[in-house]
């Protein structure tokens, strides 16, 4: 085949939703591989060498995101459907969570403050534009949720969801070695923190290690979602002021 | 597997109008999957394929999140000039929430265990 109809080829393929669609599939397939052949190391994480797999991809090609996400956007779709699935192990684990609704919702409060508030204040420390730190403070919250929040609070939308995205593959990369260190070890407690510190990255790594795990995750990262959009956009202006 | 997708599909519909209707400040597939909840709870369970069906997507979450992630790409400059700033907070904060919650409910949950075993 000569160059100039493998090139024909390729423009034409490269415009359409298909090709991104089936690469998007075939590099999760491939991380994946690589994810279990590392005997499930939590530094293999499948999203972040998918992303970076895909990002190379896009800047060698020369392709504008906008392009690959009319491809990708039917994965992204599945996200919705997704988390409503997370009502199937959360009713599978509701016994404990009832019997442990105050201590899961005192952990609730204290984390949800101290992930929001931190990120707030130390980014405004370190002199961080104002839209950033905006940007920053709900970033331990599901990719939605977060946007929103962001938005009140004058961050932009976008740049969120990336910080939202870096949060989740950190959280997910690092949560369950560094609590085992500092002397947390059940399955409730390590759930729990992942879901609410990095949502639902965190909580895709949670269904890892097992159901129970991936249940209070799921169960911290809705629950954050709802306790930062309401108490962030009151908080954050009275917190403000002592960062000047 | 077709039904539950629709069930699901469906929960997330009603979620996504009562958070319009309503004025909420949560998506509306969170919404979704508290009605979900309650629906398991009323009926004592899911059935056998809505059971498989969110058991293979939720096996698979982490592909879902690809498609954002590599919008990375659309903040390369912003990151690159406040990189140690973003940075330094995002790890911190990520951290220091891990540990909040984690420390919090492990410590709670032992003293009640102690608590009723004495």
């Amino acid at each position: 085949m000569s160059t100039g109809s493998m090139n024909e080829i390729w423009v034409y393929l490269s415009a359409q939703p298909l090709l991104w669609l089936a690469l998007t599939l075939a590099v999760y397939l491939l991380a994946m591989a690589l994810h279990r052949s590392s005997g499930g190391h939590p530094a293999v994480n499948p999203v972040l060498l998918s992303v970076s797999l895909l990002v190379a991809l896009l800047l060698v090609t020369d392709t504008p995101y906008q392009r690959y996400f009319d491809g990708a956007q039917f994965v992204h779709f599945l996200l919705g459907p997704a988390t409503v699935a997370l009502a199937i192990p959360l009713h599978g684990q509701l016994k404990r969570l009832l019997a442990m609704s105050g201590p899961l919702l005192i952990a609730l409060v204290v984390g949800s403050l101290t992930a929001g508030l931190s990120a707030y204040a130390i980014g405004a420390l370190l002199g961080a534009s104002g839209p950033t730190v905006a940007s920053l403070a709900p970033k331990s919250v599901t990719t939605p949720i977060a946007m929103g929040i962001a938005e009140r609070l004058g961050g932009l939308a976008s740049l969120t969801a990336v910080f939202v995205i870096l949060t989740g593959i950190f959280g997910a990369v690092f949560a369950a070695g560094l609590l085992k260190r500092i002397g947390v070890k059940d399955d409730a407690s390590i759930g729990f923190a992942m879901g609410l510190a990095s949502h639902g990255i965190g909580t895709a790594r949670a269904f890892q290690i097992n159901e129970q795990t991936g249940a209070f995750a799921a169960l911290a990262m809705g629950l954050n979602g709802l306790l930062t959009a309401i108490a962030l956009p009151w908080l954050l202006p009275l917190l403000a002021p002592l960062l000047r | 597997m077709i039904a539950a997708l629709a069930l699901l599909l469906t929960f997330q519909l009603a979620g996504e109008a009562l958070r319009v209707a309503l004025h909420l400040p949560v998506p509306g597939p969170v919404i979704g999957m508290a009605l979900l909840l309650l629906w398991l709870i009323i009926r004592g369970g899911p059935s056998v394929p809505l059971k498989d069906t969110s058991t293979t997507l939720l096996q698979n979450l982490s592909l879902m999140f690809i498609p954002a992630g590599t919008g990375v790409m659309l903040h390369v400059g912003r990151l690159a000039d406040e990189v140690w700033p973003i940075a330094i907070a995002l790890v911190a904060s990520t951290l220091l929430g891990l540990i909040a919650t984690g420390m919090t409910l492990h410590l709670l949950t032992r003293g009640r265990r102690q608590g009723e075993s004495s």
